[in-house]
């Protein structure tokens, strides 16, 4: 860590990145954004925006969950019932039972109710209302090592889903009659998005955690013309507000994970006038 | 009955789907010849689509369908190639006609850029169906016509045995049509494909096919389209001006 911790100190002078806590939330944005930015692309062109909303929801559950049979691990409880929620989504949405955006309203709405229930019991939740706007400078080391494998676990599936997945979301009979296995693709993106966002919300926050996924994404779209680009102006304006924000955010003495989002939202609307003038 | 053929060809033997306790095709018996353009035809409900989903191996259906050679030996493996009426997806995706299609003949994640083999190929598959222009155009922006040339090109890689097609009812001009069938024979006669296609255009059937089935939950009677157009079974269907049929 010192070397990297002494590299920053050389390429980033500025009396914010002096700290050690914030040289760690840095590493941690750095490896983040790209990766909810890379997600995020997939997630809009598969109108999954609402779902990753659900997903983050059920983070409460899932510590809830955890304290009720004693997990001392927060994350590893909350990975199981991220993954498990979402297959569960990804299964019902699929049996076509009923329109996905009710199946997934029914979920998140659950969810919430079941985290607050458990973890507000005898009025302890103050305890946990961190979850909820998450703390990035709170990161450690460790929490930085979880996340390098994050991004290279995540990396190499995508690597290995993307095509299959980008032909489902266009249309997922013709993907189906060139034999890709649609069901099973469609559940292991909803997996990694769960593991993506789980890993994430300690740092971010249950209720900004989407708006990572989503805005960088949703801008990308309006400017790029292939997959491509797409894929590169999402990642790139992740980054960017990332660094942006989180920079901001050590001078103005606001919230971290607040102050990313919000940059990543000014680009939304930047981009959103690009497009209309390009029409 | 159906005679013994010389040709290679796909055999459908008694093809039965139900669902929910309703038959929707009962006994469908019939050869799709290599080198020929056979044209399903019936009427909205008919089983066309349904029998379609059958033979791309997407529903489950009571019968037997075979690939046999020319001296009736079964050739083990079946490569459809499938041409859907409509593509309905989200028209504002950041996706190229390029993009979609190497996304399917590479392994390489197009989020990484196309390389430059893989985008050779695509302009060759796009060539094949006289699309080249189409290729760095937005998946989005093409019209009917444009969608089903790529979507054409898209059957056709890799190169398969029977090709199947569900004839759009609307958003194609006749002209398009005409062009999209050209196509079509072009490729019967080039690589001696066979050739199924669902269409809606008796006009075209007539000029096109080689051979003409027509369906309603079971074959109601199938041979060349003179033969079919002049049968009482047609009459009772269509009744007896040609007019497009409704789906």
């Amino acid at each position: 860590m010192d070397g990297i911790y002494s590299f920053l100190n050389a390429i980033l002078p500025m009396e914010a990145y002096q700290f050690t806590f914030m040289k760690n939330a840095l590493l941690a944005v750095l490896l983040l954004t790209p990766l909810l930015g890379l997600l995020g692309t997939m997630a809009v062109n598969h109108q999954m925006a609402f779902f990753s909303d659900a997903l983050g929801h059920s983070a409460l559950t899932g510590i809830g969950i955890g304290i009720i049979l004693g997990l001392r691990n927060d994350l590893l409880a909350m990975l199981i019932f991220g993954v498990v929620w979402a297959i569960m989504i990804c299964l019902i949405k699929q049996s076509g039972s009923a329109s996905t955006d009710t199946i997934i309203s029914v979920f998140s709405s659950t969810s919430i109710a079941a985290g607050l229930l458990i973890l507000a019991r005898g009025g302890q939740f103050a305890k946990y209302s961190s979850l909820l706007i998450g703390d990035i400078l709170a990161v450690t080391p460790q929490d930085l090592l979880y996340l390098l494998i994050a991004l290279a676990v995540t990396l190499v599936l995508w690597v290995i889903l993307y095509n299959a997945l980008l032909m489902t979301s266009v249309d997922p009979m013709l993907a189906r009659s060139r034999g890709i296995p649609t069901r099973l693709i469609e559940c292991g993106f909803v997996v990694l998005v769960a593991l993506a966002v789980m890993l994430s919300i300690k740092w971010v926050g249950v209720m900004l955690i989407n708006a990572l996924l989503i805005l960088p994404a949703a801008a990308g779209r309006n400017l790029a013309k292939t997959s491509r680009g797409h894929a590169g102006w999402s990642v790139g304006i992740a980054l960017v507000s990332g660094l942006a924000g989180l920079t901001a955010s050590y001078y103005l003495d606001t919230s971290a994970g607040a102050t990313i989002v919000l940059v990543s939202a000014v680009f939304y609307a930047v981009s959103l006038l690009i497009r209309s003038i390009r029409k | 009955m159906l005679h013994h053929c010389a040709l290679c060809h796909i055999d459908l033997d008694r093809i039965s789907v139900r669902r929910g306790g309703q038959v929707l095709l009962q006994d469908v018996s019939m050869h799709i010849h290599c080198g020929q353009l056979t044209v399903l035809i019936g009427q909205n409900g008919a089983g066309k689509t349904t029998l379609i989903k059958a033979l791309l191996g997407q529903i489950p259906h009571g019968g037997v369908i075979r690939h046999v050679d020319s001296h009736g030996l079964d050739i083990p493996h079946l490569r459809t190639g499938y041409v859907p009426q409509v593509l309905q997806f989200d028209r504002e995706m950041p996706l190229t006609v390029q993009d979609y299609l190497a996304a399917s003949v590479t392994k390489r994640p197009v989020w990484l850029g196309v390389g430059k083999k893989t985008r050779e190929k695509v302009r060759q598959a796009l060539a094949d169906v006289d699309a080249a222009e189409l290729a760095d155009r937005p998946l989005g922006r093409c019209s009917g016509g444009e969608l089903q040339r790529v979507l054409l090109a898209l059957a056709l890689q890799p190169a398969p045995d029977l090709l199947v097609l569900d004839e759009p009812v609307s958003g194609i001009d006749r002209n398009g049509l005409r062009m999209f069938l050209d196509t079509l024979i072009n490729l019967r006669q080039t690589r001696h494909m066979a050739i199924l296609l669902v269409s809606h255009d008796l006009r075209f059937v007539r000029e096109y096919a080689d051979h003409v089935v027509l369906l309603e939950k079971s074959v109601l009677t199938q041979g060349t389209p003179g033969e079919v157009f002049a049968s009482p079974e047609f009459a009772s269907v269509f009744g007896t001006g040609e007019e497009e049929a409704e789906d």
